[in-house]
């Protein structure tokens, strides 16, 4: 088996499941209980919040979420809210994750103005355009590091400065697939609120976070027992916690040396890609060290990714969320691609885990699968 | 800049007359406590200052952040060593004034020559090294009055010494020289202020604790296991005596009118303090009391609670206001863990409205239909002794691997 879908989820790690099973079987009290199980479920908890944050390199604060989704949410939301009396103008890509897409599709139908700011074709936007939007209204910027279908990696230390010097708009970056692939510094950057979620730097499903590194308040979008400071209701889950830290540690201590390897094997698939005469590249060179992704304009993007199933190859079509939708890659048309190109798009996202050699195999597999089907369909085509 | 030797500088010892000596003795036992784990470092200890030599260099940082809470040191400077040779002497000087150059630009040297052979008088020394420096480092400008960089050239028999910085020390006396006393402490914002104050006046401390269990919790007597071990780390380490006290503090309850509970409640603790004073020869009990912060420290409360012992009762803090004993206790990292909101047995009992102004007579009035002397002795007995050092977080070691 080859998995090559690290950017839908990535397999855990052992080192984190095992710290997840402990901390289940043995500090299972609420961490809220006012008696010492409890406590000590809350000082683990945390000790989790301390050790994510040293990962962050800052002196900000750490909100534990069910992952990227609910992060997105109550950061752009919870912040759209707060500021309401200093502005009404939001300002994010065209490009973003769909948890931050509609949410400000829904900011923009409660009255907010929102600008989305285009990206030209190696998918990266213009702090030219970014400086031109912000406004004295702006209130709230969000832009994603990575781009989960095709990876280009958007200047955010820059947008940053650009937004911190020219207004008092929080910055909110969507962090979820660039953290352990590339190095973030939310103090230097600016940044004044983070979304990570675990599962995609081999943690657990159903764990992620915001980094608050502001004073400014946000309006918890979840409401109950008050946990997490008030900003996230709901029992604080221990185990989860405790496995996210360590999933970042583990992340973070190896951030260089996989993202070499990651590089090397990414640059092999683009050579190897550039050498076929049916497909084409559509990742700019020189971005996120883990995502490539291609098309075969001839062919459906999921017809290749239920080809390469058949031996075993594990990849997407340009996002797994989307995948499943018949509707258009947002993304792609944001490139300004053809329709045949968008449609036959896949992803191909790596982990440290996947070796050259498995990558040499896969060149043999895709040899072996993809012509063949191509001679049906340009036969047709004549 | 690593340094072969620290030079340290006793500010009040010296006054000391004929203790001096015990005085000295202490610091340096207590200077190779706190260095305890790194490598051995030899003393040469004189009437006013005293050199460590540092068996390795490299260890210069750590030598520096452990010598600074150390009491009994006013002062002092990391030396770095160079041989006779004057070009030697000229190259560590600018090392050095470079490894310090962001203290500012005004710049002097400053020669001293112990050894009366060497070729060059303290002028020339001054002149030579003064005007190498100035050469080789931009920007400095040579004031005479009040430099920002003092260079200390000493030429001595076997080599030449020089040191460019000066590092507050934490004053007072070495701990041990003013005997032993009994802290107690609570858990709240003064107690650990007050014996950080006593330690600072060469004071050895013991603390006591006591605990009612259930109605104070567990976390209130870690949280103060953990503001001895934050308190150990001037001294090393802290014996902490916890007091089962559930017992007789229900028994005054039952016996005591409500508004005297408070007052009787002191007198015992005061009088447990004292068994366990004796039981482990301190000389005096240490409490943090500050006139009128509550209704126990009136000097009327203190009167009716104090009437139970003839120990010396210290009070570093009585005439100390509130926001003088935050910013202290901010200063030696107790802060964060006092403002814990965990009830001690203090603020549990607590009545409504405490007698500002208690009659002696009559509390001892109250007191005498129970046998209290009973009650005090097994709650000694059972009290649990443990000392605690500046590493205590024995739960979280516990926890690390799961990280």
């Amino acid at each position: 088996m080859l998995y090559l879908d690290n950017s839908a989820t990535t397999k855990p790690d052992p080192a984190v499941l095992e710290s997840y099973i402990k901390v289940t079987e043995q500090y299972y009290g609420n961490p809220s209980s006012l008696h010492g199980m409890g406590e000590t479920a809350a000082q683990l908890v945390e000790m989790a919040r301390k050790s994510a944050a040293s990962y962050l390199n800052g002196s900000g604060k750490v909100i534990f979420t069910s992952g990227g989704t609910e992060s997105n949410n109550l950061a752009i939301k919870g912040f759209a809210q707060s500021l309401r009396s200093r502005g009404n103008h939001l300002i994010t890509t065209n490009i973003e994750h769909p948890s931050v897409l509609e949410v400000f599709r829904h900011l923009e139908k409660e009255g907010f103005a929102v600008t989305y700011l285009p990206v030209d074709e190696k998918g990266v936007i213009s702090i030219d355009q970014l400086r031109s939007a912000l406004k004295k209204e702006t209130i709230l910027v969000s832009i994603m590091h990575v781009n989960n279908e095709i990876g280009s990696v958007q200047p955010i230390g820059e947008a940053g400065s650009v937004i911190k010097n020219q207004s008092r708009a929080i910055f909110h970056v969507d962090a979820v697939q660039s953290f352990g692939k590339l190095p973030i510094d939310p103090d230097k950057a600016g940044i004044d609120a983070l979304t990570l979620s675990a599962h995609k730097f081999h943690g657990l499903k159903g764990t992620g976070l915001i980094y608050l590194n502001t004073d400014q308040q946000l309006v918890s979008q979840m409401l109950g027992g008050s946990q997490e400071f008030g900003l996230r209701s709901g029992t604080v889950h221990t185990a989860g916690t405790v496995a996210m830290a360590k999933a970042m540690r583990l992340a973070t201590e190896q951030l260089e040396k996989h993202r070499k390897h990651l590089i090397e094997g990414r640059d092999l698939l683009r050579a190897f890609f550039e050498t076929r005469e049916e497909a084409e590249v559509l990742s700019a060179e020189d971005q996120a060290p883990h995502i490539l992704a291609v098309s075969v304009p001839l062919l459906k993007g999921e017809v290749v990714v239920h080809a390469l199933e058949k031996k075993g190859v594990y990849l997407s079509t340009s996002s797994a969320c989307s995948s499943r939708m018949t509707k258009q890659s947002h993304v792609l048309k944001a490139l300004g691609l053809s329709d045949d190109v968008i449609k036959g798009a896949f992803r191909i996202s790596l982990s440290h885990d996947v070796s050259l050699n498995d990558l040499e195999k896969f060149k043999k597999i895709w040899e072996e699968v993809i012509p063949p089907l191509l001679e049906g369909v340009k036969r047709n085509e004549r | 800049m690593n340094a072969e030797r620290i030079l340290i500088r006793y500010g009040e010892i010296s006054t000391k007359g004929k203790n001096r000596n015990r005085f000295i003795s202490q610091l340096e036992k207590n200077i190779k406590n706190t260095l305890s784990d790194l490598k051995p470092v030899r003393f040469d200890s004189g009437r006013d200052r005293m050199h460590i030599e540092l068996l390795d260099a490299s260890e210069t940082e750590v030598v520096i952040s452990r010598l600074k809470p150390v009491f009994g040191i006013q002062s002092f400077s990391p030396v770095v060593k160079a041989t006779k040779d004057l070009d030697d002497v000229k190259q560590k000087a600018v090392e050095l004034v470079n490894s310090v150059r962001d203290k500012g630009d005004l710049f002097k040297v400053k020669a001293r020559r112990a050894d009366k052979k060497y070729p060059l008088d303290t002028n020339e020394l001054n002149l030579e090294i003064g005007s190498h420096v100035l050469r080789n480092v931009d920007g400095l400008t040579v004031e005479m009055k009040k430099p920002d960089i003092e260079l200390v050239v000493e030429v001595r028999e076997e080599a030449v010494y020089l040191s460019a910085e000066t590092i507050q020390g934490a004053g007072g006396m070495p701990i041990g020289t003013g005997n032993k006393a009994s802290l107690m402490l609570s858990g709240g914002l003064d107690s650990p202020v007050a014996g950080y104050q006593m330690m600072k006046r060469g004071v050895e401390i013991e603390a006591i604790h006591f605990f009612s269990p259930p109605f104070t919790s567990d976390k209130a007597k870690e949280k103060v296991k953990e503001l001895t071990a934050i308190l150990s780390g001037f001294s090393g380490s802290i014996k902490l005596h916890i007091v089962p006290f559930t017992k007789i503090q229900q028994t005054i309850h039952q016996q005591v009118p409500e508004n005297y509970t408070m007052t009787s409640t002191r007198r015992m603790m005061l009088r447990i303090a004292d068994e366990i004073r004796k039981k482990t020869g301190s000389r005096a009990i240490i409490t943090g009391e500050s006139l009128g912060q509550v209704a126990s420290q009136t000097l009327e409360s203190m009167e009716a609670i104090n009437a139970v012992s003839s120990t010396p009762i210290l009070r570093p803090l009585i005439a100390a206001d509130k926001t003088e004993i935050i910013d202290i206790a901010k200063e030696i990292g107790t802060y964060e863990t006092s403002i814990l909101p965990y009830e001690d047995c203090c603020t549990i009992f607590t009545p409504a409205a405490p007698k500002t102004k208690p009659k002696l007579e009559k509390v001892e009035f109250y007191e005498s239909f129970v046998d209290f002397e009973v009650l005090i002795k097994e709650a000694v007995e059972q009290t649990e002794s443990e000392k605690l050092t500046v590493g205590y977080r024995a739960q979280e070691q516990k926890f690390e691997e799961l990280f």
